[in-house]
This record gives C-alpha cells, sequence and structure tokens, in this order.
C-alpha cells in the first residue's frame, strides 16, 4: 500500500522514516522523496498488512498521511491503445491484454507523471 | 491458377467472396499451402493506426454574399493555406493555432468537423473588383461545406524505423518520449497488419485503389511524397471525403515538445490474383524487420543501434548491448486490427469493390536530402583554439589567474590525460571566495556534469544545448573526451550577428 506523507520541517530535522522503522520494524520502501527547506514530500510503500501500524506511527510523529488509490486515472473515451505510455513507465504501470487493449495496475503508480506527458492523447491524468 | 479482378469483384457483388484479414491469412496459408489459400482467399484486407503528420484537407466553403477572395483564413485560430482560388483553402493537420500553441491544430480542427462540432471560419482579404469583401466570420459545421476532402501527401509509411535514445538527456519527438541512456524503444507501425508490408512490390498497390480512410472509402493517390521504395520504404497518398469519415479513426494529438499531429486509420484491401500475392499478404511480425536508431544524435544520418523484428517489438522488451530494454509502440495495433476488420466487413456485404492500380508504382525511385546550397557551419569552424584550462588537482587560486589571463569565464578542468572532467567559471570562483570552507582545490569547486559539444557537430545544435541547459559555453571534446576546444555564446552571437547569414 502506498502512502503520501507530507511533513513540516519546520523544527522537524529527525530522521522521521529510519525512526519509523525502527519503531515499528516495518520495512518502508520510499519511492519518491521530494524535501524542500520548510517541507518535505514522500511517498512510501509498505506491505498491506502493516499499512495501519505505519500511519499511525507517522501520524504521531507530526507528518500528514494520506493513503494513494487509483492515482493515475485514463480517460477512455481520449485514450487509442497506442501504447506511448508502456516502456515510459518505470514501474510497469501499462500493460496490454490479449485484445492489444491497454490495462493499468494504478496502485503500482508512484506519480512520476512520466506518462502524462508521454500521452499524445492526453488521455491520462495524475490524482493528486 | 491466377484468379482475375473481374472474378473477385463478381464474387463481392454476389456476397460470396471469402475475405480475411492480414492477420488471419499467414495461418490460412500454413495450413492450405498456397496454392489452397489462392484457391480459398479472395482478398486480403490490411490496416494500421498511427500518427501521420502528412495529412490534411482540402476545403471549399461557398461563396458569401458579397463574396471574398480570401486571403488569410484560419480555422479555430489554425491557419489554412489559401493561396488557391477564392473560397478553397488546405489545412494541414500539423498547423498550430495561433492562440492555444501546440495544445490545439490542424488535426483538432479536422477531429472536430468530423465529430459535428462547429468550427469558426475566419478571413481576410485585400478586396478586388469581382470579391470585394475584406473580412469574414462565421460558424460551420462539416455538412455546410460543399467539399471536405481529405488529402494526405504521406502516409501508411511501408516501414519505419524504431527509435531509441544514448544520450544522457530525455528527448520529446514525433516518437514520443525517448528515456536516456537507452531506456526505452519505441516503435510505429502495425507489422503482420501493415498495408505496404503485405505488398512490398506494389502489384496491387497503386493510383486509383480503393481503400479504407479514417472510416470512410478513401483512394490512393499515388505515391507519397518522401516515397523512397527503392530503399523498401515506400508511402502513399491518400484522399477521401471527409463527411463518411468517422472520430473513431481520425484522432488529433500533441506529442510534448513537438507539436500537433493526426492518428489515423488506414487500410488497403488486396486482392488475391495469384501465388505471389498469397506468399507476400502470409507475412507475419518475425518476417519484418526494421532499425533501432539513435535519437540521441541530433542528425539527419542517424546510427543504427541494432536491426529488429516486429515480433520481437511487440513482445514488450528487446536486448540491447545484453541489457533488456522496454519498447512500446506509438501506434494502437487494436485500432489497426479494426480498420482490417471494417474494411473486411464492407467487402464481405458488398458495399465496396476493389479495382487494380491504374498507374502502378516506380519501385526504382529513390529519396534524396536537401540539396543545400549555403554551407552549415560546425562547431570547429567557430570553436577557439587556444582556451585556457586547468587540471582538477590545481588550487583554486591558479585557476582565477588561468581565467583573468585568458579574459574568459569558463575553465574546463581537465584529467591527466587530458579528458574533460569538469568545468569552472567566475561564479563559482566567486562562491569559493565568500564560502572558503568548500575546499582549496578546482576539483572542489567545479561543476562535474559538463554538457560537452563535437568539433563536426553543426551550430545549431550547439546553441540549442547552450539554450536548454541555461549555459554560455560549451568545452568541444573528441570522440574520447579530450579537449579540443571551446564554444562559447559570444561566438555564436557574432555569428548570427552575419558572418554567414543564417
Amino acid at each position: 500500500m502506498k502512502f503520501m506523507v507530507k511533513f513540516s520541517r519546520r523544527g522537524m530535522r529527525r530522521p522521521l522514516i529510519a525512526e519509523t522503522v525502527l519503531k515499528t520494524g516495518v520495512l518502508i520502501s520510499v519511492e519518491r522523496a521530494h524535501i524542500d527547506s520548510m517541507t518535505g514530500e514522500l511517498l512510501i510503500d509498505v506491505p498491506d498488512k502493516d499499512a495501519k501500524i505505519i500511519s499511525s506511527a507517522l501520524t504521531e510523529a507530526g507528518a500528514e498521511v494520506r493513503a494513494l488509490e487509483r492515482s493515475i486515472v485514463r480517460d477512455e473515451e481520449e485514450c487509442v491503445d497506442c501504447g506511448a505510455c508502456v516502456s515510459v513507465c518505470p514501474q510497469d504501470v501499462f500493460s496490454f491484454d490479449d485484445e492489444w487493449r491497454l490495462q493499468m495496475e494504478a496502485e503500482k503508480c508512484v506519480l512520476c507523471g512520466k506518462c502524462v506527458i508521454a500521452c499524445p492523447h492526453n488521455a491520462l491524468k495524475l490524482r493528486e | 491458377m491466377k484468379k482475375s479482378i473481374d472474378l473477385i469483384n463478381a464474387r463481392i457483388r454476389e456476397g460470396t467472396a471469402r475475405v480475411v484479414t492480414a492477420e488471419e491469412m499467414p495461418d490460412i496459408v500454413s495450413e492450405l499451402g498456397a496454392e489452397g489459400a489462392l484457391k480459398e482467399v479472395d482478398v486480403v484486407t490490411t490496416g494500421t493506426f498511427g500518427a501521420m503528420c502528412s495529412s490534411g484537407a482540402f476545403f471549399n466553403f461557398g461563396h458569401s454574399d458579397p463574396p471574398i477572395r480570401m486571403g488569410k483564413t484560419w480555422l479555430n485560430d489554425v491557419e489554412a493555406h489559401s493561396g488557391l482560388a477564392a473560397v478553397d483553402a488546405y489545412l494541414g493537420a500539423t498547423q498550430e493555432s495561433e492562440t492555444q500553441g501546440d495544445a490545439y491544430g490542424g488535426a483538432h480542427v479536422l477531429e472536430d468537423l468530423v465529430s459535428g462540432k462547429s468550427v469558426e471560419l475566419r478571413a481576410t482579404s485585400k478586396g478586388t473588383d469581382c470579391y470585394p469583401r475584406r473580412s469574414i466570420t462565421t460558424e460551420l459545421l462539416l455538412e455546410d461545406l460543399n467539399q471536405a476532402t481529405m488529402c494526405n501527401p504521406r502516409n501508411a509509411y511501408q516501414c519505419y524505423d524504431a527509435a531509441t535514445n544514448t544520450s544522457d538527456r530525455t528527448l520529446h519527438t514525433y516518437m514520443g518520449t525517448l528515456l536516456p541512456e537507452t531506456g526505452n524503444v519505441s516503435f510505429s507501425g502495425a507489422g503482420t497488419l501493415s498495408p505496404l508490408a503485405n505488398d512490398p512490390k506494389y502489384r496491387v498497390t497503386g493510383n486509383g485503389v480503393p481503400i479504407f480512410l479514417c472510416g470512410g472509402q478513401g483512394m490512393i493517390v499515388g505515391p507519397g511524397t518522401q516515397t523512397n521504395p527503392a530503399g523498401g520504404f515506400a508511402t502513399l497518398m491518400t484522399t477521401g471525403d471527409m463527411k463518411t469519415m468517422s472520430p473513431d479513426y481520425l484522432r488529433a494529438a500533441t506529442f510534448h515538445g513537438y507539436g500537433v499531429s493526426m492518428f489515423l486509420g488506414l487500410g488497403v484491401p488486396i486482392p488475391v490474383l495469384d501465388i505471389d500475392i498469397v506468399k507476400s499478404t502470409a507475412v507475419r511480425d518475425e518476417d519484418i524487420t526494421t532499425s533501432i536508431v539513435d535519437y540521441g544524435v541530433p542528425s539527419n544520418k542517424r546510427p543504427l543501434i541494432r536491426k529488429v523484428n516486429y515480433a520481437e517489438l511487440r513482445s514488450g522488451r528487446i536486448e540491447i548491448n545484453g541489457e533488456e530494454v522496454k519498447t512500446s509502440s506509438m501506434s494502437s495495433y487494436r485500432k489497426a486490427r479494426m480498420v482490417a476488420e471494417d474494411l473486411k466487413g464492407w467487402i464481405e456485404s458488398s458495399r465496396m469493390e476493389l479495382a487494380l492500380p491504374t498507374r502502378r508504382f516506380d519501385p526504382t525511385v529513390r529519396v534524396h536530402p536537401m540539396h543545400q546550397t549555403v554551407h552549415t557551419p560546425r562547431v570547429c569552424e567557430i570553436m577557439h583554439q587556444n582556451m585556457p584550462y586547468i587540471s582538477e588537482n590545481e588550487e583554486i587560486k591558479i585557476a582565477a589567474k588561468n581565467l583573468l589571463k585568458g579574459e574568459t569565464n569558463h575553465l574546463p578542468v581537465l584529467d591527466s590525460e587530458n579528458r574533460v572532467v569538469g568545468i569552472v567559471t567566475t561564479y563559482d570562483i566567486s562562491k569559493s571566495v565568500i564560502r572558503p570552507d568548500a575546499g582549496k582545490l578546482v576539483r572542489d569547486i567545479m561543476t562535474r556534469k559538463v554538457i560537452t559539444a563535437t568539433p563536426d557537430e553543426a551550430i545549431d545544435t550547439a546553441a540549442r544545448k547552450l539554450e536548454k541547459n541555461n549555459i554560455s559555453a560549451l568545452p568541444v571534446v573528441d570522440e574520447s573526451g579530450r579537449l579540443v576546444g571551446l564554444l562559447s555564446a559570444i561566438d555564436l552571437g557574432k555569428l548570427f550577428g552575419g558572418r554567414w547569414k543564417i
């Protein structure tokens, strides 16, 4: 399960993720990180069964935690199933079925946005 | 055994013709043999659906009262060419809107018209005795036009190179997003379903042949522009009545960083006249090869990375230099299938008969590059060769001295073998004065990611590097990365100032 974790860096220079891993014993993969001088934003992936523990541990530590579901959205009217998105995706979100119809596994998405730019038909949008 | 086109058309009229798609044909030939397939199959339908920039349409808007001879013409703010008779115009698919840029273009106007949406026509004129009106603005639907004749100078490439990118930055091309360091491969074309791949000798594909074009019944005008049959890259010029077309098979597109294009569906029906045609329509993805070329090299002669067939490309992953690289298509195979199936349906239901070419293509035609009469300047012609440089292990103070002595702002940093490993600018030196704790040596403060140029690179591509990276000089290096010169924005400025009059 993926979470978007936002935290303020004012008065919080602690190693948030390391502390949470130590405290919970749950392994967290950081899939994307954006740290500014005052705020930080992380996209993390944790095993589904530990989602609750991680979410509450991070919230307790002062972060804002939001579960990420259906993060990439496809407009099926606009999509022509060309597949321009397939090879640019670092997470293998896109594939074809037997009928060469485009399939999406949105739960794998890490919101990098490469496919949004690559789509010639403006059919993909990130839902942040 | 041979079959005549008249026999095939008689069967089509009776509704007894056996029509199969080019995807079904190879298995039929395997099962029945070539002779058996010739007896069994009358028509093979092909199909492709992809970006075809060289597309557009002629319009006749009808005369206004008082009449106008349109000099400049726009449809939804996209300029159409009206250097034709009074109310005729040609709208090209890739022309961009004057108000919306690449978010809307000629292809979007065509799609809107075919989708039944109204489009604003705006035109101006100098006014003449016979056409006194100076301007006009009106809203038009497709049905309001006398003619909306799609005429595409170049469609349905017989074969198209696949693209990859060995450079260190992401490229946004008409072949889609190409990730750096050979991060992906993008290809185009329908493989086994591709029209010209099923008739590579142009036996039955030629002038006047009826085709499927954007959901309507169109026709091949003749060989397309830039056709190169001698090299195996023939193209088709096509035409069709937009009033019969469907937005299912005509889709506007925008390639990020490139601009507007149009995806269209096109299918050619192939009459199965003899054994040679049976054999050519038995072609499979495995039999159709193309080249993967490097778009990272900004030249018309892009280096070949490897040969590949469509079965490999369509599998989603191929190997390049021992590493697995993801592939993806710029054209829709699902839609290509739909084209071939629809075309099959038309012929089975007697809605379309076939015709042989009124004139066949000349297979010896070859495409030529542009004849350039004005010399294209290269980096080596304007770079400095006696530029100062410095070793990475020198003290910053020496770097400052060299900069002053050379009256320059850029100092390439070299390793022991004269390879460029960094660059130091006056800005870096100033920073090191304010923050002395960063270090004392050049290598402590240099920029390590250096954008470089090569001596034989065209100055246009070097200028684009400066602009893209917001920098003002490029070290020029040879094949092994050794410093041979320095190209600065000032040199380019002088050049554009008039020496070569570009």
